[in-house]
């Protein structure tokens, strides 16, 4: 092999080598890694199950919120979210229907919300203001109007 | 000394008669069927980004998805297809110094169940039965035709995939000891990939015909969408193999120079065959139910593809450098000036090879974890694919055209027809780099993707997208432009160019070059490495997914 080959090809698998430490890094110690969670739910029955059951708001702790929610074509319940500035959401979610996206643009959040599966992810809100809540997953005709609002005070 | 003159003539006919008109059709005829599906698939794209950009509505009987659907399946689906299968049967067909008549009948069976597929398919997508786009993720349950028409569609590859390999073995069962041509290893890289990729999405299209049908109650969404993207992202890199095909082999000869070492270039084909699959899970990363663990060596597994393109990315641009400073190019970049710009068979496949530099860059961000929850199922994936596809591919085979078709039709390449090529690929440039960019933008304000509409009530934080919204408008016009210049060109040159020759512009290895070493032609050892990394990707995953399944979901329609 040539001597510049040679350098090309370190250089490369070395990059390649540092860049899954820093995302192993990020993944297993800064707890950074994709929403994931493994529970899973009859998705026909997805109104008669705990928590499902009853969707909303719930405080769990101080400054701390669970957004128990369904996605359905073509809308999230609840919608028009308010909560406290400062304060930590888990948005626990399934879907009742077909595949539906959740995604707050501005924030990182973004999940995939599949039926028969619970998904689950979390944010603090430092900053007051309105947040949009958008569907990013094809859902059927109406999935433009998926969306509503989060609200921090 | 008979012998060798006989050999001559029946290994290598074309250098005395040219192409073998039998084997001209059949690559005709997929071509055509390509270029058709590029004009109908690029003006559905156009009404999609004029729609986006809210300079028209479309009319009430033919909705945003259903275009939608339309445009990924007749652009991903059917003219990268059979423009690959046009060229590869091409190419093979000049490698080996014409097809086995058996092989060429196999090509024609795949051409009748291709288009029989391909009809079914449009036809329910026209009647607003397949508005599931070209993902079609269960539980949204298209018409039972639609997923029979795609079975016919894998059918009609799978028949060209037997026509490469038996015409494959039996070349290298009459040259014992010796490699076979470049062109026919890239082809057979292709093919094997193209057929264990196209297993996956089979699995799920055969569970879903009894689900859409009613005879199955219900279906296993997570599996159907990991199924479907063991072959969605493989696909990707069956058109990149294509493509790179005509970067190492036949731009060289295009400036005048050598092909780059043989042995790496095979080296780069067999990592390509056997790292690909297993990328498609990057497309799930933020899904629910794989754990943290597996989509780590996920990430991995997809970054790994990163290799031999650096591999590539070396090795033609040592190509470009040696022929420039050969035609006289003095000083550190003096040779780039030597390189013939003006020539639309090389400038629209460089174009191609330089667009892989950002689209590389932006696969990996889409590949890694916490990059990938930031601009998942924005406009930037879009961007990303337009500027991979739409540039690094399918403007590699724009390029490949400008000669291929000459070829097989016995015409040439006329001065004003090259002028014209050069201008379609400056226009093409122009929009895509318009586009693209723009969408990439907006996908990182959070414009979702696959949204017919993204004012969402003129919310504040959507207005930050929706000045972008008709750049991509703009760009997509001059597509459009491109598109219809590109489909001239190409009927064109295959039935009204002046009758002449043209050549098939195959490089030569530099001179004093070793010989392809023959450990690379052991296909078998090549399959079964590709299958150990599927299922060292695969078989943990689908298992959980399977074992601890919830109740499946039923057939559900929803537009």
């Amino acid at each position: 092999m040539h001597r510049l080959e040679e350098i090309w090809m370190t250089v490369s698998v070395g990059i390649l080598i540092i860049f899954m430490a820093i995302v192993g890094y990020q993944t297993f110690s800064l707890g950074m890694g994709p929403p994931s969670h493994a529970e899973t739910i009859d998705p026909q029955k997805v109104e008669e199950t705990a928590p499902f059951d009853d969707p909303g708001v719930k405080k769990i702790g101080d400054n701390e919120y669970e957004v128990v929610m369904t996605l359905q074509s073509f809308a999230f319940n609840p919608s028009n979210i308010e909560v406290p500035a400062g304060a930590k959401v888990t948005f626990t979610m399934t879907a009742m229907d077909v595949t539906h996206g959740f995604q707050l643009p501005g924030t990182n959040i973004n999940a995939m919300v599949m039926p028969g599966h619970i998904q689950k992810i979390s944010h603090t809100f430092d900053e007051p203001g309105e947040y949009l809540i958008i569907c990013n997953e094809y859902c059927g005709v109406g999935h433009q109007a998926m969306s509503t609002t989060i609200t921090v005070k | 000394m008979e012998q060798p003159l006989k050999e001559t003539i029946r290994q290598n006919p074309k250098k005395i008669l040219g192409v073998n008109p039998d084997d001209a059709k059949v690559a005709l005829a997929y071509l055509s069927v390509s270029f058709v599906s590029l004009l109908i698939g690029g003006i559905l794209g156009l009404l999609q980004g004029l729609e986006r950009a809210g300079l028209m509505q479309l009319p009430s009987w033919l909705n945003y998805y259903q275009v939608l659907t339309a445009h990924g399946v007749l652009l991903l689906l059917v003219f990268t297809a059979t423009f690959t299968i046009g060229y590869q049967y091409a190419n093979l067909s000049h490698s080996f110094g014409g097809l086995l008549a058996k092989v060429r009948k196999l090509a024609w069976i795949g051409f009748g169940l291709m288009i029989i597929g391909v009809v079914m398919v449009a036809t329910m997508i026209i009647l607003n039965e397949a508005s599931v786009l070209y993902t079609f993720y269960p539980p949204l349950a298209a018409h039972p035709v639609f997923y029979i028409g795609l079975v016919f569609v894998v059918l009609g590859i799978w028949s060209c995939c037997f026509g490469v390999f038996i015409n494959y073995r039996h070349w290298r069962k009459n040259h014992p000891g010796q490699p076979t041509p470049i062109l026919a290893f890239f082809a057979m890289g292709v093919f094997v990939l193209w057929l264990f990729a196209s297993v996956g999405v089979t699995i799920e299209v055969l569970t879903l015909i009894p689900w859409s049908m009613g005879i199955i109650e219900t279906t296993n969404v997570m599996v159907g969408r990991t199924l479907f993207w063991w072959f969605g992202h493989t696909l990707v890199n069956i058109w990149y193999l294509v493509a790179t095909s005509a970067w190492y082999v036949i731009v060289p000869k295009i400036i005048g120079g050598h092909h780059f070492k043989e042995k790496l270039i095979r080296l780069v084909v067999i990592l390509l065959v056997i790292l690909n699959i297993p990328g498609g899970f990057h497309h799930q990363i933020i899904d629910p139910a794989i754990s943290i663990p597996i989509k780590y060596l996920h990430v991995f597994m997809s970054l790994a593809i990163a290799v031999p393109s650096l591999m590539t990315a070396f090795a033609m641009f040592a190509v470009f450098e040696r022929t420039g400073r050969k035609l006289g190019g003095k000083g550190l970049f003096g040779w780039l000036k030597k390189l013939p710009w003006g020539d639309v068979r090389f400038l629209a496949p460089m174009i191609a090879m330089i667009s892989f530099i950002p689209g590389g860059a932006g696969g990996i961000v889409n590949t890694s974890n916490q990059l990938n929850q930031v601009i998942h199922n924005t406009m930037w994936v879009v961007g990303h694919f337009h500027v991979t596809v739409g540039m690094s591919v399918v403007m590699t085979f724009f390029g490949i055209c400008y000669w291929l078709i000459p070829y097989l039709a016995k015409r040439v390449l006329t001065p004003k027809m090259s002028k014209i090529g050069v201008i379609q690929t400056i226009i093409w440039t122009i929009g895509m780099t318009i586009m693209a960019g723009s969408m990439h933008i907006a996908g990182l304000f959070g414009d979702p993707r696959r949204t017919s509409d993204t004012s969402y009530g003129g919310h504040e934080i959507a207005a930050s997208w929706m000045s972008y919204e008709l750049i991509f408008g703009i760009g997509a016009t001059f597509l459009m432009i491109a598109v219809i210049i590109q489909v001239y060109a190409v009927f064109n040159m295959m039935f009204f160019a002046p009758k002449g020759h043209t050549e098939f512009p195959v490089a030569e290895p530099e001179e004093g070059e070793e010989p392809a070493p023959m450990w690379t032609e052991r296909w078998g050892l090549w399959i079964v490495l590709l299958l150990a990394v599927v299922a060292m990707a695969y078989v943990v995953p689908i298992a959980d997914m399977i074992m601890n399944a919830p109740p499946g979901s039923p057939p559900i329609k929803t537009w």
